[in-house]
């Protein structure tokens, strides 16, 4: 057995968070504070480069793999990663460290407790996308509520609680049910080890009902219409950084869990449900695209945006083409910078204004350039120009939907105009127009730590726009071993 | 009468009580060494209790009327834990009131006898002496703050509601006499037949007298009145102890004399269960008071103890005692929180003094923030497993509704431990409280939230002591 590099991935912001808790909470301390949690959270992100280098993309078994009894006879700790798995990992060691840097201004009260409950948050992230047991899975999936919980009822705005019980329940509610699934499939095949499933197969007359159950949770996690509305409300009161989270990341654990659970697991029943997908996908890309652009305040478009490109990866995901899958999780990536770039642009306006309505900005061009400029980038990545990160992901799940289903990848264009609708306007209404709020006039340009976040955002999403060959090739393998799988269940059933 | 050092407990604690009573009759101001002299009675008849009985796998005495065996010892030694952590952190709250008497102790320590021969008992006029003896204990804990009006409500409506119950328990023991001509569980076991239709009302009768007894619905109504007069420390041992005793003697009736009968009254058992769980988490929406709230909140937590109950396999049964176990540390946390809330003299127990209370006093905050995650079933604390091998035995046996109900209540009751959450962590401050707690207190706060945040790391340890438990 090698070094437990999974394991240290998960545990160490827990470390992080210990040692912070055990610092005093002094105002002199908080720029101490705030370098431990980076330092752990930078040194995380090193760990999971290394992780990255050193994997192997020839094959699609599942590589670092920790196996541990845990509870007699019944449940193993086991993780271990496969090409899509470690995309994901990469994106919250990422994500998380500018998170940290960000948040200088917005959080004033209890920063120490704020970093505590972000690295914890970061843990448990990790450990989401590494689980290969279902209740270690579920584990994570749900201890994640508690620290965003609190992370957006604390530091959060004026209806905060409101929205922090919203997005509690609506999940928890979602999840029990996927509980009942896991330990029923647990009593079908005694065993809820996600590879000895994947060998196993899941007895056909069951997974209709285990698919539903599975997707109840996923649904409400990603979200899918008609159980989005807790995700603009959980965005607009969470502070910069906990949108930012929540957007780039806990979004991804559904798509990641239809990706690796519903596809791999229930091929049957996946194939069964898949008109419903499509309409739902459909209908929340027309449709949240459509209240995007009626949105007055930036969080809350912003929020719809994603409910609308989420709404494109679980369209992907479900063509079951090769193009679709690899698409929606190049989407996902994307998406995961491009709308954490979005909120933390919006974050910047918000910290010097206090504003987040639309209304109380126009002309910030002539002010504040620079902004105006990495402003520009996110949006058109938004849209998805060519060129851009975003471009890949909806050009191959259009192409994905286009070889399975004529009429739902034409609907499903229709969205991309709608996208491009809301980004451009909602830019030119912020950035361009005459300078009428004269507090406007007083507002300074990006200081140097957000100019750094901002760039460290913008410059993978124009790399992995003009050469997305080292994504592709990380998940290939991995992809093409998934579809086969999925033809190969279908077969033989 | 060779083996009479298995029930060296019963005889030792016995003893003690009657030397106290003396003791205390005899000298003067002797509260404080009364409490001492119960808690080291406490300790050595765990002793005892884990020298003399657990490694006995089953042995009977007095004519099959007594039994000891696993089970029965370890749910000894969860009440005689219980018991003494209760005990040890009574004191300041007593002193406060002014009510720092000897009694105390002796009435805890009875009521354990009391529980502890219930426990042990395979014979119907064993298990009512036992009931018996406990109940009376409680009914004078309840009212034991007799200045205060609620209190003696409280106890009041304790006694005649219990009263009520204990005669229907006897009218059903009456009824399975007559049919089995024998009070004794096994041999009841083997004459009863289902074709007798009269005996299902027996069984009925005497379910709903248990069902009073752990207050499962719709035999709850005394519980929340009850936890609120008494007693803050004895709404404690209300809580936690008598519930041990009574699910044991619920999961013996249920397994022994009644085993062949499940047909008649396993719907029962699922019905209380399912009742309790939606009761329990609906009405405690609504509540101000936090004793009341647990009160409601702890017969939703019955309701899932008696889901693997209804199992009918040992699965069930296991996991309805690690659910109990590791509801007795969180309830045990829990008020180890709520005694803390004690400023000059006054001990504060509504939900709105929780207002604020993280800036001023974090580390209590973070404990009750653990402690009612934890209550509310959320991994990876100890509460989620709890519910999580409860619902592997139910779901084991197909009963997918139970599980789903019980499930989508786990979901309501997470909102009014939310509540509270919001109420200490997001609402405006208040003053401060006072923080020179007794260092028993501290000391039972930091264990009982240590394992609750923990246990996920060795969740083997208690699986393993429970599953020699084996009643089918």
């Amino acid at each position: 057995m090698n070094f437990p590099i999974l394991s240290s991935l998960i545990l160490l912001p827990i470390v992080g968070a210990l040692f912070l808790f055990f610092t005093k909470d002094k105002n002199g301390n908080i720029l101490t504070a705030k370098y431990v949690a980076l330092f752990t959270t930078i040194v995380n992100f090193l760990i999971s480069i290394y992780l990255w280098i050193s994997f192997d993309q020839s094959t699609s078994s599942f590589q670092f793999i920790e196996d541990r009894t845990w509870i007699e006879g019944l449940i193993n700790y086991k993780v271990g990663i496969d090409g899509i798995s470690i995309l994901f990992i990469i994106l919250t060691t990422f994500i998380t460290p500018l998170c940290i840097i960000s948040v200088n201004n917005s959080v004033k009260n209890r920063l120490r407790d704020f970093l505590i409950a972000i690295l914890i948050m970061e843990s448990f992230m990790i450990g989401v996308f590494c689980a290969l047991d279902l209740v270690v899975f579920y584990l994570f999936f749900e201890a994640g509520l508690i620290p965003m919980f609190l992370i957006i009822g604390i530091w959060g705005g004026a209806r905060r609680v409101y929205s922090a019980f919203k997005f509690f329940l609506y999940t928890l509610l979602g999840s029990v049910l996927m509980l009942v699934a896991i330990i029923s499939i647990y009593w079908i095949t005694g065993t809820t080890d996600v590879v000895k499933l994947y060998e196993i197969g899941i007895d056909v007359k069951y997974q209709n009902l285990l698919w539903l159950a599975f997707f109840s949770s996923f649904a409400v996690k990603t979200p899918m219409w008609p159980v989005h509305t807790w995700l603009p409300d959980a965005h607009v009161e969470a502070p910069t950084a906990g949108s930012v989270l929540l957007a780039a990341i806990l979004l991804k654990m559904a798509g990641y869990g239809f990706i690796r659970f519903s596809l791999g697991l229930f091929p049957v029943a996946s194939e069964t449900f898949t008109p419903l997908i499509y309409v739902l996908s459909v209908i929340a890309i027309i449709f949240t695209s459509l209240i995007a652009l009626m949105q007055e305040d930036m969080k809350k478009l912003i929020a719809y945006s994603s409910v609308a490109h989420m709404g494109f990866v679980t369209l992907g995901i479900f063509t079951l083409q090769q193009q679709g899958i690899e698409g929606s999780i190049i989407q996902m990536i994307s998406h995961g910078l491009v709308s954490a770039a979005l909120f933390l642009t919006v974050g910047v306006v918000y910290d010097r204004m206090h504003s987040r309505l639309i209304s109380t900005y126009g002309g910030l061009v002539s002010v504040i350039p620079k902004y105006s400029i990495l402003f520009m980038i996110f949006a058109l990545a938004s849209l998805g120009l060519p060129g851009t990160s975003g471009f890949i992901g909806e050009f191959l799940i259009l192409m994905g939907a286009f070889k399975d289903n004529f009429l739902v990848a034409v609907v499903a264009s229709l969205g991309v105009i709608l996208g491009a609708a809301y980004m451009l306007w909602l830019y030119k209404r912020v950035v361009f127009g005459k300078l009428i709020n004269e507090d406007l006039k007083k507002i300074v340009d990006l200081n140097r730590s957000e100019y750094f976040i901002l760039s460290c955002l913008a410059a993978p999403i124009l790399f992995y726009g003009f050469y997305p060959d080292p994504l592709i090739n990380t998940i290939e393998v991995s992809v093409t071993d998934l579809i086969d799988m999925h033809k190969t269940n279908l077969a033989s059933k | 009468m060779g083996n009479l050092n298995l029930i060296l407990p019963e005889i030792f604690i016995s003893l003690s009580i009657m030397f106290l009573l003396i003791l205390g009759v005899f000298k003067k101001d002797s509260s404080k060494i009364t409490f001492n002299l119960s808690l080291l009675t406490i300790l050595i008849t765990s002793i005892i209790t884990i020298n003399e009985t657990f490694s006995v796998n089953r042995e009977t005495l007095f004519n099959g009327s007594f039994i000891i065996d696993q089970m029965s010892s370890l749910m000894k030694i969860i009440t005689l834990i219980g018991g003494f952590l209760v005990l040890v952190i009574s004191s300041s709250y007593l002193k406060t009131f002014k009510i720092y008497n000897i009694e105390y102790p002796i009435l805890i320590l009875s009521s354990i006898l009391g529980m502890m021969v219930m426990i042990s008992s395979n014979d119907l006029i064993v298990f009512y002496m036992g009931l018996e003896l406990q109940s009376l204990a409680l009914y004078v804990l309840a009212t034991y703050n007799r200045d205060q009006l609620k209190s003696s409500e409280a106890g009041l409506k304790y006694f005649v509601l219990s009263a009520l119950s204990s005669g229907l328990l006897l009218y059903g023991c009456s009824l399975v006499y007559g049919f089995s001509g024998s009070t004794n569980y096994d041999i009841i076991s083997n004459k009863l037949n289902s074709d007798e239709y009269v005996l299902t009302f027996g069984i009925v009768f005497i379910l709903v007298g248990l069902a009073f007894k752990i207050s499962a619905v719709p035999f709850h109504m005394w519980a929340p009145d009850v936890y609120e007069g008494s007693p803050t420390t004895v709404t404690l041992f209300f809580t936690i102890v008598p519930k041990i005793a009574a699910l044991t003697v619920f999961i013996r009736f249920l397994y022994v004399p009644f085993l062949n009968l499940i047909d008649q009254w396993q719907m029962i058992i699922v019905f209380l269960s399912i009742a309790s769980m939606i009761f329990g988490a609906v009405a405690a929406i609504g509540q101000t008071n936090i004793k009341r709230l647990i009160a409601y909140s702890s017969i939703s937590h019955i309701g899932y103890t008696l889901a693997g109950l209804a199992t009918a396999t040992n699965e069930g049964i296991q996991s309805s005692i690690i659910y109990i176990s590791i509801y007795v540390v969180m309830n045990l946390a829990f008020f180890s929180c709520l005694l803390m809330l004690k400023r000059k003299d006054q001990y504060y127990e509504n939900i709105d003094d929780l207002s604020g209370l993280s800036k001023n006093h974090p580390l209590l905050s973070l404990c009750l923030l653990l402690i009612l995650f934890s209550l509310a079933g959320i991994p990876p604390l100890a509460g989620f497993f709890a519910k999580f091998y409860v619902f592997k035995a139910v779901l084991e046996q197909s009963m997918y509704f139970l599980a789903i109900v019980g499930l989508l209540s786990t979901v309501v009751a997470a909102f009014y431990y939310l509540r509270i959450i919001k109420i200490i962590y997001f609402d405006k401050e208040k003053d401060k409280y006072d923080t020179d707690h007794s260092l028993w207190l501290k000391f039972s706060l930091t264990v009982s939230t240590v394992l609750i945040l923990f246990y996920f790391i060795f969740p083997s340890q208690l699986i393993e002591v429970v599953s020699r438990i084996n009643i089918i």
